[in-house]
């Protein structure tokens, strides 16, 4: 029987309690996993373990494979009519929204982002519940005129079982992009969360329970990315992969996918947003958006403003100014009001944003602020700015995925046109100017998945998201999302009787 | 005296207490009338007893109605509120109607007559299930963005909440009519005053309790019982309502589409019930025993007082003695009683103009010679009762071919060929509902295609679902019902033209 864990929170800004099991939650039951071994779950703020977790094998994904195809087969997909699937999903909703608190702290205890944003993010995760609630009755086919022969329909079926991997910087609210719609289509679910923050599903996995779920149409398996991630991807009977993470594991899923079975991909990756500031713009505005682009969750944004472009003639004084919000960033104990920054979430993240730090001041670009860990305990790292960068610059290129941002002057539309679109990225890009039209003319020449105008990081349930070039396949939320878990049938009946088909 | 406090109605066959609302409902309050003290009385048609009298809304309560609806749509409902939001007061709403689906299940069988068990598990379940449906739009509405001409110009529509929507609802399927009206405009962002039938307003008035205790914004549901040449009249002629949405009679549809065209042009639909002369067709290759019970439910279901009633059967002459010596027995099995007795399958209609309407045409069916096959004959006791009624042999020309009879009341003609009978199905201004029986899967297609109906059930009838629309074609109305498709009536499109590289030489 795995363990369960029982941790009592008694912070400044909640006090409570969080119970739930650490075992595998397969087929509707929480069980150890078949080695019996265990992953440790770190505190990012001290460093310290909070507790241990089971670790799936590919027995075990096995195993909830043969489930969520078993509950496909019989009691879900096209067994249960959306209506009812939407009632099922809305509970969910209701049950994560009793637990708010609870489930928010426990994301801040396992992520590091301060209760603050863990609980927009699980306002979040209620809202994307209950839009996605709302379409499972309502993906509609069509009827299509071919000629008078024939009776033409589509059906939009679910696929199958479908094999997610989510990733560990918004762990709760990335679940819930993708059992939103794939439950809502009917499609039963494997998931593996992240091992470095597996705590919050094993939560939504007793809600998932709780709600009624029948067994075996969601299952959550904690294991590496290494061994239960590469098993979902190569795994003959998952028909359907979604993954958010690394541009660099995002290949390897896509190349076992084409090597195994020619499963469907969709991915989610990385990115390296431009944000665009014109020198007509509302520069408290602007200032006040890029330092949320690049500092909110700690830097750990797929779409963070990470290149900062600043026209010429304000260049001066939007970075002395910027410089001056960067150092009112607080960071410190995510259970502390008032605090905008936690940790990074690990120290592998920690190291890694380090490296960065040290590869810019290595490669001659200026650093202008911070570059320095904050506190003696966990894996905080100051608020960073660098500035005189050239294009070729490791910290321009590539993701750091840290609270660094990289300042760059521009000339004019056409300059800065030219260096936000010289990327392998596509995610997001931002543009703040107060003339509408060029601001639609950058919007529309930008390679990029979501253009923010006057604006930073805003998601919202029905709005797509997704990237282009490397930064990804495909588009979450919206009823775009739909499709990712939809096989479309044609059905053609011919209507009268046999006429001359073959010629001559 | 002027009428707001709540009545307590005792429902006698269960002991239930109800607190029912007797005023107007404006702004999330009762109210009594501005102006008028007259009341409607409203009728138990098992037992004819008066159960109590609730105001009679004047043409000046409909004017506050509709101020309060416009002060509601400009500053807390319209666009002053999220598809999301909208989204969670219309489930939250579900969710009461299913808390108190039995004591509006209750009141529904008292006022309207429908067994209890029906009106709570198919009225009421199908009510909490179309809202539900319209929540789940509410933060869905898409526009389109069109390509013009990349290097200039963007284009985009959006799909705007038409303002407040005046909404009229009939006494057949009271709490059903009210879910289809409410959901659809509540999830867009209208506001609403609707004025329940003058025969049926207790369960609107109880659904107006719910609508505050889900926290919408006073005056986004306003609530207006009337007699309908009053209230039904001046919200079709108000010049500050921006759509009316009917279902009841052709003759007071016309009236409806006359008054919006003659004020300000306020666009209308309208769902024609009363006009129902749906074609119920069995063909030789039909499964008898299934095709009976299917004919049984089209006409019997609601006591035949459905809007699509298959009312008129037409049976195929290879088949006829067989199945309608299967189809007068089923039929009789009905037990037509009390709504509150379990054993009932149906009750009383709902009125005593309904009652004797419903004779009157039997009356006039036996002296247009067609034949008696089952019922017909008043019963000596009191309460609408109208047990069914078969009369074969009918032709064309007969007035209980060609009329309408809302009641259980089931005119049959033989036909021979499938060309006569989608001929004699078609024979109608009306086109609403239209069924069809048969194995043969190219003549339920064949005929699916041809008959001239909104709505064709090919070996069933009468079952509709949320997420289908439903309404009639020719006389039988104009605009759909449920679906994606109810999201039109109530939505205004605007285009917005956007330039921004274009520049204009003048003269041109």
């Amino acid at each position: 029987m795995p363990s369960t864990w029982s941790y009592s929170f008694d912070t400044q800004v909640y006090k409570g309690t969080a119970e739930f099991s650490t075992g595998l939650f397969i087929d509707g039951n929480f069980v150890d996993g078949s080695s019996g071994k265990t992953i440790d779950v770190i505190n990012p703020s001290t460093g310290k373990l909070i507790t241990k977790i089971a670790e799936g094998t590919l027995d075990d994904l096995n195993t909830a494979v043969r489930a969520a195809q078993k509950s496909f087969d019989t009691v879900w997909g096209l067994h249960m009519p959306g209506r009812d699937r939407g009632v099922l999903l809305n509970k969910l909703a209701n049950l994560i929204e009793t637990h708010i608190d609870a489930v928010s702290a426990v994301e801040a205890l396992d992520n590091g982002k301060t209760f603050y944003w863990a609980k927009d993010d699980v306002t979040a995760v209620i809202n994307c519940f209950r839009y996605y609630a709302g379409w499972a009755d309502k993906n509609q086919g069509k009827t299509i005129e071919t000629n008078d022969d024939k009776l033409v329909y589509t059906r939009h079926e679910p696929i199958g079982v479908v094999g997610q991997i989510i990733p560990w910087n918004f762990p709760l609210l990335m679940l819930a992009w993708k059992l939103g719609p794939a439950l809502a289509t009917g499609n039963s679910v494997v998931l593996k969360p992240s091992e470095f923050t597996p705590l919050s599903a094993l939560f939504i996995a007793k809600l998932i329970h709780e709600a009624g779920f029948p067994p075996g149409v969601v299952n959550i398996l904690n294991g590496y990315g290494s061994v239960v991630g590469q098993g979902i991807a190569e795994h003959m009977d998952i028909e359907k992969v979604a993954f958010t993470g690394s541009t660099l594991v995002g290949r390897k899923i896509m190349e076992a996918a084409a090597k195994s079975n020619l499963k469907n991909v969709t991915l989610e990756l990385g990115g390296k947003s431009p944000n665009i500031i014109y020198d007509d713009c509302d520069l408290d505005a602007a200032i006040e958006w890029a330092a949320f682009g690049i500092y909110y969750n700690h830097g750990q944004t797929c779409c963070a403003g990470s290149r900062i472009f600043v026209h010429e003639r304000i260049y001066d004084e939007f970075l002395h100014r910027f410089t001056e919000r960067a150092r009112s960033v607080k960071v410190g104990d995510p259970f502390q009001a008032g605090n905008f920054q936690g940790p990074q979430v690990s120290h592998v993240q920690y190291e890694r944003i380090l490296g960065y730090i040290q590869s810019g001041k290595e490669e001659g670009a200026t650093l202008h602020h911070g570059g320095e860990r904050v506190g003696s305990e966990g894996y905080f790292i100051a608020p960073t700015i660098f500035t005189d960068v050239q294009p070729h610059m490791r910290i321009v290129k590539e993701e750091i995925f840290g609270p660094v941002g990289v300042v760059i002057k521009f000339r004019d539309e056409d300059d800065i046109l030219a260096q936000a679109n010289d990327t392998v990225y596509g995610l997001a890009a931002a543009v703040f100017t107060r003339d509408i039209n060029k601001a639609v003319r950058t919007a529309n020449a930008l390679k990029a998945g979501t253009v923010w105008v006057n604006c930073v990081n805003s998601l919202h349930p029905a709005v797509p998201f997704g990237g282009y070039k490397q930064s990804g396949i495909g588009r979450e939320l919206g009823e775009y999302a739909l499709a990712n878990y939809t096989h479309v049938k044609a059905v053609q009946v011919h209507l009268s009787h046999f006429s001359q088909v073959w010629s001559p | 005296m002027a009428y707001a406090q709540p009545v307590e109605i005792i429902i006698a066959q269960t002991g239930r207490k109800i607190k029912q609302p007797t005023g107007l409902f404006i702004n999330n309050e009762f109210v009594p009338s501005v102006d008028s003290t007259d009341v409607i009385e409203c009728i138990n048609p098992a037992t004819e007893e008066v159960i109590c009298s609730v105001a009679a809304g004047s043409e000046k309560d409909i004017d506050r109605a509709v101020a309060a609806a416009r002060t509601a749509f400009k500053t807390t409902w319209g666009k002053n509120v999220t598809g999301i939001e909208r989204s969670r007061l219309i489930n939250k709403l579900a969710d009461l109607i299913e808390r108190d689906a039995q004591e509006l299940g209750e009141l529904e069988a008292l006022n309207n007559g429908k067994p209890v068990k029906i009106a709570r598990d198919f009225d009421i379940g199908d009510s909490v299930s179309c809202l539900r449906y319209y929540a789940g739009w509410a933060d869905k509405i898409a526009g389109q963005s069109l390509e013009v001409d990349n290097k200039t110009k963007i284009a985009f529509t959006r799909h705007d909440p038409i303002g407040v929507c005046g909404q009229i609802i009939p006494w057949n399927y009271p709490i059903n009519m009210w879910s289809w009206k409410v959901a659809p405009a509540l999830a867009v962002g209208c506001t609403v005053v609707m004025k329940p039938s003058e025969i049926t307003p207790l369960t609107a008035l109880k659904l107006s309790e719910l609508v505050a205790e889900a926290g919408f914004p006073p005056g986004v549901v306003n609530t207006v019982p009337s007699l309908g040449s009053v209230g039904g009249s001046a919200l079709a002629s108000h010049k500050d309502v921006d759509k009316v949405a009917f279902t009841g009679s052709t003759v007071t549809g016309r009236r409806v589409m006359e008054a919006a065209a003659k004020s300000n042009l306020k666009k209308a639909s309208v769902s024609l019930e009363l006009g129902g002369k749906s074609p119920h067709i069995i063909f030789e290759s039909a499964d008898l025993d299934q095709a009976a019970n299917w004919a049984c439910l089209g006409i019997l279901y609601n006591t035949g007082q459905d809007c699509t009633a298959g009312s008129r059967l037409f049976v195929q002459e290879s088949i006829y003695d067989k199945f309608m010596s299967i189809l007068v027995a089923k039929a009789q099995e009905l037990v037509v009683g009390d709504g509150f007795d379990e054993k009932s399958g149906g009750g009383p209609v709902v009125s005593k103009i309904q009652y004797d309407k419903i004779f009157r045409y039997i009356g006039y069916g036996k002296e247009d010679g067609a034949k008696l096959a089952l019922g017909g004959e008043k019963r000596p006791s009191k309460g609408y009762f109208v047990d069914p009624t078969i009369f074969t042999d009918v032709k064309p020309g007969m007035r209980i071919f060609e009329d309408e009879i809302f009641g259980p009341v089931l005119a049959v003609t033989k036909f021979k060929t499938e060309e006569e009978a989608v001929q004699l199905a078609n024979d109608t201004t009306y086109g609403l509902g239209a069924g069809l029986h048969s194995n043969d899967a190219n003549q339920c297609m064949r005929v699916s295609n041809e008959l001239e109906a909104g709505t064709v059930w090919v070996n069933q009838y009468n079952l509709l679902y949320n997420n289908v629309p439903f309404g009639g074609k020719k006389q039988s109305g104009i605009g759909r019902e449920l679906g994606s498709y109810a999201l039109e009536e109530y939505t205004s499109v605007k285009a917005v033209h956007w330039n921004f590289g274009e520049k204009l030489g003048w003269p041109l």
